[in-house]
This record gives structure tokens, C-alpha cells and sequence, in this order.
């Protein structure tokens, strides 16, 4: 259902993943996507999917779920790989298989679309294990000392999270809207593109109207209760670091280190 | 038209975890020329009922037939039938107003119009449009070519409801027609369903939460628990078992408890549950 | 002692076309006590929720003054306003546009956060929140998933934890069914019975208005009557000219006065009015 878009992905289940704290997992992908990247051979990405199927293993996730990630860009992964496979710069000593078809042309193909489906498969880990909400906190709490150069950390994190906040509500509002003109026999979905554009209106205009006077009335409801942006302004929840995230620190550096080495032929 | 609707199932979310079921072996006949109710807490399945009745919500299991079309079957596949019956079966949600999108009050009433009957020359199309908006009391003189943003709150759900009414339905289904006004927008709005009932549309269809406003306006009632109907007919029938009202946990009309408690003091008499009749009954009894 | 206090005030909404500008509130004076449990009635656009509105400080007056516990609304007193909201709990109308967070506790949490309480007090004080408004099961819940009564009791709780002493409703009731209309109206007169919390419910509802200490009433931004509801009720003919309408069953009482039913008009609950039908009928 609609409102099930605030949860996102979140897979809803207690495991070592999950209750990583949200700041961990981020820097945790962002080191797993960066050992992705340094990977120049197949070790390498093999390492990491072993690293992403522990993960997994540890998220209580069924691979499934993670794998149907795979699903929603699959159209964009195919792409790439015709790309590469079709405008491989030929080099001297190629061997080719038919037409412009390289051999080599072909590994580098498929290097990168196991590359771009290891990404979004990590990344996916991520949003299945962690609610939107404590993303934003984490993201919050990581930005934070970027508050010193006078960059809006705090309106940025309210912004997100009234944003998650209303995707349900709009969600379903569009959803009304959208029901009432067609009985007033609104038609969204014939014609050619152009028609089809057109025939959105009678739902943007509504929604955008509506979206107006919620941001109205949330104003009032924001002042009514004191806000007066960040000064002096305490924080509810704490995010904290525990020894499970020294494990999944630790773990993350063995995969980059794995892959360094994989790289340099060391293994 | 008449509606009949046999043993109507309905599930959202069907096959995965989260599946509801919002209707259960509903079985109703709602005559042409009915004020009818409908009344049940949030979530009995009333709204996936009316919304049935267009193929807003297409029928899953069961029958319903609304005047010759069999929505049971035929509905979901031909288009121009489905266009035919929504003109028919006009459909007023919750808070109409919110759906206004045109510049003007004439454009905003013309789209229901234009897109049932695209045929139509603009003579046409402006008196039907002119005549909707008198049938709401706006005098189309003054308000055609305003914006309907800034009209008031009543003035605003009138537009609304013109602009459904526009096409002339024959049955017209409201879903709480007077949420949020002041009580005499209530009464005003409610003085105009009449005034339409009479004039326009044979059948008037309305979901209520106020059981005082069920027994005064409507000849039958349904009544909605967990998707299931678990009472049915006029206000008198509905409302004659008071405990039964309230295990639904819903509120007794005014003239229904005042009969009930007058029952229990002696005083025996039997009355259709308006006003007017409670009146005139407990006069005759005054006189002897 | 006086919670509000207005003298002479008046406020208009500028229009940018300016062409006509006519006060929403307009020389209105009066003064309510603390721990009351107050009806403010009217029809749509009769400057209620602007009146709402300057008792916290959302608006400021154009003329007069308005005070709450003595300490007049003043734009240049920042801490002053704040101090005022904090002690002004608001609940809105709609009950989806009041949450700030996705989850009822960060929610009520925003409110004291906002004025630098805490950790572990903001913990106590959401605690409480939901003790009062019988929402501890829901406290980590999405907000999206709860019925709008329950997102009302939720909106009160936010309110709650900035520990006000008066408790606004500006016609918080009317867009839910029955079963949350009462969920709010008992959390509200629980606290004004229990906790003394001075309560103003901006009403459509007449059995609500029925139910209050007093009434205050306006018509085109002017207080019309203000008394008990008996008082405001009796006065059937300025009840219609500010198009509004007496409770149920006194409407009906009237009806039956007129038909020659019953004699005494001076009707408020249907309990009243059964006992009455009865009175009338054994005579016979």
C-alpha cells in the first residue's frame, strides 16, 4: 500500500544489522562501495560479495529481498553491459569472438555490471535494515561538523524528516484525488504522452494546493510548540556506538584490506 | 436504477501479509427514489462499498448490478460503458473542495462535463454548467467566472458538488457531506440533497456519522460493522433495539432515545423516527 | 487569577488587493479565569481561530492588548512570546497536518527539544504525555498508521510536554468520527478536571459548547454574549443571527413548546427533555 512508503524498504526484524547504529552502516557502505570501486579483478569483487552475503547472513534479510533491488535497475545494468561490450576500445592482441565482439571486451562487460549489481545490492542492505527515520539521524549526526562553516545540518534533517513525515499523508491524498476525478471521469491513462501530461493537472494543481495549506498549518503548528530553529535547541535521541559496531568496523576494514592486497596480486 | 449488490467480497492486499478484508458477503438493494444512509465506524467498509458502485473499486467476488450495467463482470473491460455508468452514478467525496483545480468556477464545473460528453457543442456544455450551478444555489451570473480558491468553505463544496452533479446522475453517492461546516452550512447543505432529491437525482446515497441526520433525512439505512451489513431498513427498524445500537458502539438518534426512554415510563407509541412524526404522534397522544 | 486577559483588540489580515479589509477580531474584551472550561463559538470566518491565534502569540494584535497570566503578547519580547507558547498549548483542526516526526515519540519530543530541555526530562515528560492522553501503547508507532482521534490525542500530548496551563482546541474535533470526537473531549475535560488545565474548545459541536464552564460568542469578529451555557443558550434569537443552532434537544424542546407538548423551554441535555415529555404527558 501506499502509506507503506515511509518505511521504504525496511525490512522489519531484529538482527546484528539492524541494530547497528545507523552512522555505522553508512560509513560501513560507503566503505564497502569504495572498496567496490578499488577492485580491479573479479578477487576483488568476489571478496565483496562475500562481505555483502555475510552481511546478509547477519541481517536476517531473506536474499531475495536484496536480490529484487536488482530487479528495479536491471533494465540499467543490461545497458551497461551492451555498452561495453559493443564500444570496447579494441587493443592490440584481442582476441575476438564475432564481429566487434572482444573476448576481452566481454570481461569488461561483465566486470562492470557485476560491479553496478554489487553496489546496488549493498546499498540495499542498507535501506532494508534501517528505517528511513534513523537514516536521518545518522545522516544528521555524521554532517554534524559541518555546522561550524555554517551549514544548515539541522534545517537539512528537519527538512528530510517532515518530508518522510508527509509522503504518507500525500501519498494518500494523491491517491483521493486521484479517485474523484476519474469518477468525475478524468482519464490518466490513454492517449499520448502529451495528453497524458495534460490530464495530470486536475491532480497536480489539488495536491499542490493542498500542499500549501498543510505547510501553512504546519508553520503555525511548528511555532505554536516553540520552535525557533536550532539554537539552544536539545536532541532526543542519541545515537551510540556500541561494541557491535567495533565488529562491523573491523570487518569492513579486513574487506579492504582483502581487496588492496587481491588488487597487487599479494593473494 | 436500482442497485443490487449480492454477496459482495472484497480484500485489499490480497495474497500478501497485510491483506484486509473491507467487505464480507455484503448483500443490499438500494431502490430508485431512496434517501438512503449508510452508517458504520471508520474502517466497517463503507467507503469501499460506495466505492463500488463506479468502479472506483472493482468487484473482486459477488454480484452488483446498478440499473442495467453489471459491474460484477462487464465493467473493467469496456471503457465506454464504465464512462456511461460514471455519469450515472455521480460520486461526491470527503472534503470535495480539496479537489477543485481550475481558475475558474465555470472551467472547474465543465470538467466532468467535457470528459463524459466530449461531443457536445459549448452551448451545451454552458448551460449544463450554468443549470448545475443553480441547482446548488450559486447564481452562475456571479460565480462562473471566479476562482472557486476564493470562494468560502460552503461556497467551495457547493462548486464541488456541482461539478458531479453537472452530468446529471441519476444516483448521487456523498461521502459525509457536511464534515467540517458550521451547523447552518449543515443545515443549508442538507436542505440542498433534498431539493436535489426532488429535482434531480432519483437516488441519493449518503455515508453519515451523525445518527440525527440519518433518521431525519433517510427512509433506509444500512448499517456497516467489520464489512459485513448487520442492520438494515428504515430509521425505525435500525434503531428499534437500543442494546443492539449500543454493541455496535453507535449513538442513538435523539427522537429514537426519547421514544425508547418514553417506552420504558409506559407510554407506548410507535413513530418513524423524524421530527416531525415524533411530533405530530405525541400530540395525538396528548389529545386522547 | 486571569489566564487571558483582551482588551479592546482587533486584527486584520492584510490583503494584498487591499480592497476590503475588514477586522477579524474587532474590539474584543474579555477575560477568562484560570481553570475553565471554555466554549468559543461561532460560524465559519467569524474570527475564532484568530482569536486562537492571539492568545499564543501567532498573531499580534493591531490594537489593544492581549495578556496571558499578565504578561502582554508583545512582538519585540521574543522570550516573552516564547514563554507564552510554551505556557498556550495549541491542538489544530486537521489532524494530519500537526506531527513534525514520523514516530510518536520523536514527536511529542519536538516540542520540548525546541526549548532546550533535557534528555532524560524530555524521557519523563513523554512518559507522561501519554499516560494522560491513554496513548503508552503507540509510543514508538508511526504517526501515518494512527486514526485521527488518536493523532488528536497525540497532537495534545505535544502540546502536553511543554507543560502548558491553558489548552487550546481550535476545532480540533471536527474532522473525526464520533469515537474520536469523544476520545479527544475526555482527555480535554480530564485535564481541566484533574490537572485544573484552563481549556478553550472552538466548537461546531453544541453538545460540546453545552458542556462548558462558559460561552463566548462571535459573530463577524465581535464577542456577541458570553455567559454560562445556560444563559447563551436562552437566547435562541442571537444563537440564529451568528448562524449557529442550540443543542439537539433544545431545538427539539422548542419544537414541542410550540406544538403545545411541553411548557418549559429551558432545555439543554435529552435527559432533560425525556423527563419533561414524561411530566407533560402524565398530566393527561
Amino acid at each position: 500500500m501506499l502509506r507503506d512508503l515511509t518505511f521504504g524498504q525496511y525490512y522489519p526484524t531484529t538482527s546484528f544489522v539492524h541494530k547497528l547504529d545507523p552512522r555505522t552502516k553508512l560509513l560501513l557502505l560507503i566503505a564497502y562501495i569504495t572498496a567496490v570501486f578499488v577492485a580491479g579483478n573479479f578477487y576483488g569483487l568476489a571478496a565483496s560479495l562475500l562481505f555483502l552475503l555475510i552481511a546478509v547472513a547477519f541481517s536476517a534479510v531473506p536474499l531475495w529481498s536484496v536480490l529484487k533491488s536488482v530487479k528495479s535497475i536491471l533494465f540499467l545494468v543490461l545497458f551497461t553491459f551492451l555498452l561495453n561490450l559493443f564500444f570496447y576500445a579494441k587493443k592490440e592482441g584481442d582476441t575476438t569472438l564475432f564481429w566487434v565482439i572482444t573476448k576481452e571486451g566481454l570481461i569488461s562487460a561483465l566486470f562492470l555490471a557485476s560491479r553496478l549489481i554489487l553496489l546496488v545490492m549493498g546499498s540495499s542492505v542498507l535501506t532494508l535494515t534501517t528505517t528511513p527515520v534513523s537514516l536521518t539521524d545518522g545522516i544528521e549526526s555524521l554532517l554534524k561538523p559541518l555546522s561550524y562553516i555554517k551549514f544548515p545540518v539541522h534545517e537539512l534533517a528537519l527538512i528530510m524528516s517532515i518530508a518522510l513525515r508527509f509522503i504518507p499523508t500525500l501519498a494518500e491524498e494523491t491517491d483521493r484525488i486521484i479517485r474523484a476525478q476519474k469518477a468525475r471521469g478524468g482519464d490518466f491513462d490513454s492517449g499520448n504522452v502529451f495528453k497524458r501530461l495534460k490530464a495530470l493537472i486536475p491532480i497536480l494543481i489539488p495536491l499542490l494546493v493542498g500542499a500549501f495549506r498543510r505547510a501553512d498549518e504546519l508553520g503555525n503548528a511548528m511555532d505554536a510548540r516553540c520552535y525557533s530553529g536550532s539554537k539552544n535547541r536539545t536532541k532526543y535521541k542519541k545515537l551510540k556506538f556500541t561494541f557491535r559496531d567495533l565488529i562491523a568496523a573491523l570487518f569492513t576494514a579486513a574487506l579492504i584490506a582483502g581487496v588492496i592486497l587481491l588488487n597487487n596480486g599479494a593473494i | 436504477m436500482q442497485i443490487v449488490a449480492e454477496k459482495l467480497n472484497f480484500v485489499y492486499n490480497k495474497k500478501t501479509k497485510f491483506s484486509v478484508k473491507a467487505l464480507d458477503e455484503v448483500s443490499l438493494t438500494i431502490e430508485e427514489g431512496d434517501f438512503f444512509g449508510i452508517i458504520g465506524h471508520t474502517g466497517s467498509g463503507k467507503s469501499t462499498f460506495i466505492q463500488h458502485l463506479n468502479a472506483l473499486v472493482p468487484v473482486q467476488e459477488g454480484i452488483l448490478k446498478v440499473g442495467e450495467y453489471d459491474l460484477s463482470s462487464t465493467a473493467k473491460k469496456d471503457k465506454k460503458a464504465l464512462k456511461k455508468l460514471r455519469s450515472k452514478v455521480g460520486m461526491v467525496f470527503q472534503y470535495p473542495e480539496y479537489q477543485l483545480f481550475e481558475d475558474t468556477v465555470f472551467k472547474d464545473v465543465a470538467f466532468g462535463y467535457s470528459n463524459f460528453f466530449p461531443e457536445a457543442t459549448k452551448e451545451e456544455k454552458s448551460k449544463a454548467v450554468c443549470e448545475a450551478l443553480r441547482l446548488v444555489g450559486l447564481d452562475p451570473e456571479e460565480y462562473a467566472e471566479r476562482s472557486p480558491f476564493e470562494l468560502s468553505g460552503g461556497q467551495k463544496r457547493r462548486v464541488a458538488i456541482a461539478g458531479v452533479i453537472v452530468t446529471r446522475p441519476e444516483i448521487l453517492v456523498l461521502d459525509e457531506p457536511v464534515a467540517g461546516l458550521d451547523p447552518k452550512g449543515k443545515r443549508e447543505l442538507m436542505k440542498l440533497l433534498h431539493l436535489l432529491h426532488e429535482k434531480e437525482c432519483k437516488t441519493i446515497i449518503i455515508v453519515s456519522h451523525d445518527m440525527d441526520e440519518v433518521a431525519e433525512n433517510c427512509n433506509k439505512v444500512a448499517v456497516f460493522s467489520e464489512g459485513k451489513i448487520v442492520r438494515m431498513g428504515t430509521p425505525k427498524d435500525v434503531f428499534s433495539d437500543a442494546e443492539e445500537i449500543k454493541r455496535l458502539r453507535l449513538d442513538m438518534p435523539l427522537t429514537g432515545y426519547l421514544g425508547q426512554t418514553l417506552r420504558e415510563n409506559g407510554f407506548s407509541f410507535d413513530f418513524d423516527l423524524t421530527e416531525e412524526d415524533f411530533i405530530k404522534k405525541l400530540q395525538e397522544i396528548k389529545r386522547g | 487569577m486571569q489566564a487571558i486577559s483582551f482588551e479592546n483588540v482587533s486584527y486584520s489580515y492584510k490583503q494584498a488587493d487591499a480592497e476590503y479589509v475588514r477586522n477579524a477580531v474587532d474590539g474584543v474584551t474579555l477575560d477568562i479565569e484560570e481553570g475553565k472550561f471554555i466554549a468559543l463559538l461561532g460560524a465559519n470566518g467569524s474570527g475564532k481561530s484568530t482569536l486562537a491565534k492571539l492568545i499564543n502569540g501567532l498573531l499580534l494584535p493591531v490594537s489593544g492588548e492581549v495578556k496571558v497570566f499578565g504578561k502582554p503578547t508583545v512582538g519585540d519580547d521574543q522570550n516573552g512570546l516564547f514563554e507564552i507558547r510554551r505556557r498556550v498549548g495549541m491542538v489544530f483542526q486537521n489532524p494530519d497536518n500537526q506531527q513534525i516526526a514520523s514516530i510518536v515519540e520523536d514527536d511529542i519530543a519536538f516540542g520540548p527539544e525546541n526549548i532546550g530541555i533535557d534528555r532524560e526530562e524530555i524521557g519523563r515528560r513523554i512518559d507522561r504525555a501519554l499516560k494522560v492522553t491513554d496513548m503508552e501503547a503507540f509510543r514508538y508507532s508511526q504517526v501515518s498508521r494512527l486514526s485521527g482521534g488518536q493523532k488528536q490525542r497525540i497532537a495534545i500530548a505535544g502540546a502536553l510536554a511543554l507543560e502548558p496551563d491553558i489548552l487550546i482546541l481550535d476545532e480540533s474535533t471536527s474532522m473525526l468520527d464520533p469515537k474520536g470526537r469523544k476520545e479527544v473531549m475526555e482527555v480535554a475535560r480530564s485535564l481541566n478536571r484533574e490537572k485544573g488545565m484552563t481549556v478553550i474548545n472552538i466548537t461546531h459541536y453544541m453538545d460540546e459548547a453545552a458542556e462548558a464552564d462558559e460561552i463566548y460568542l462571535l459573530k463577524e469578529g465581535k464577542l456577541v454574549k458570553s455567559g454560562t451555557p445556560d444563559e447563551v443558550f436562552s437566547d435562541t434569537a442571537t444563537i440564529r443571527e451568528c448562524g449557529l443552532e442550540l443543542p439537539r434537544p433544545a431545538m427539539l424542546a422548542e419544537k414541542l413548546k410550540a406544538a403545545g407538548i411541553i411548557s418549559n423551554v429551558k432545555i439543554t441535555s435529552k435527559e432533560e427533555l425525556a423527563e419533561e415529555i414524561c411530566k407533560s404527558l402524565r398530566k393527561n
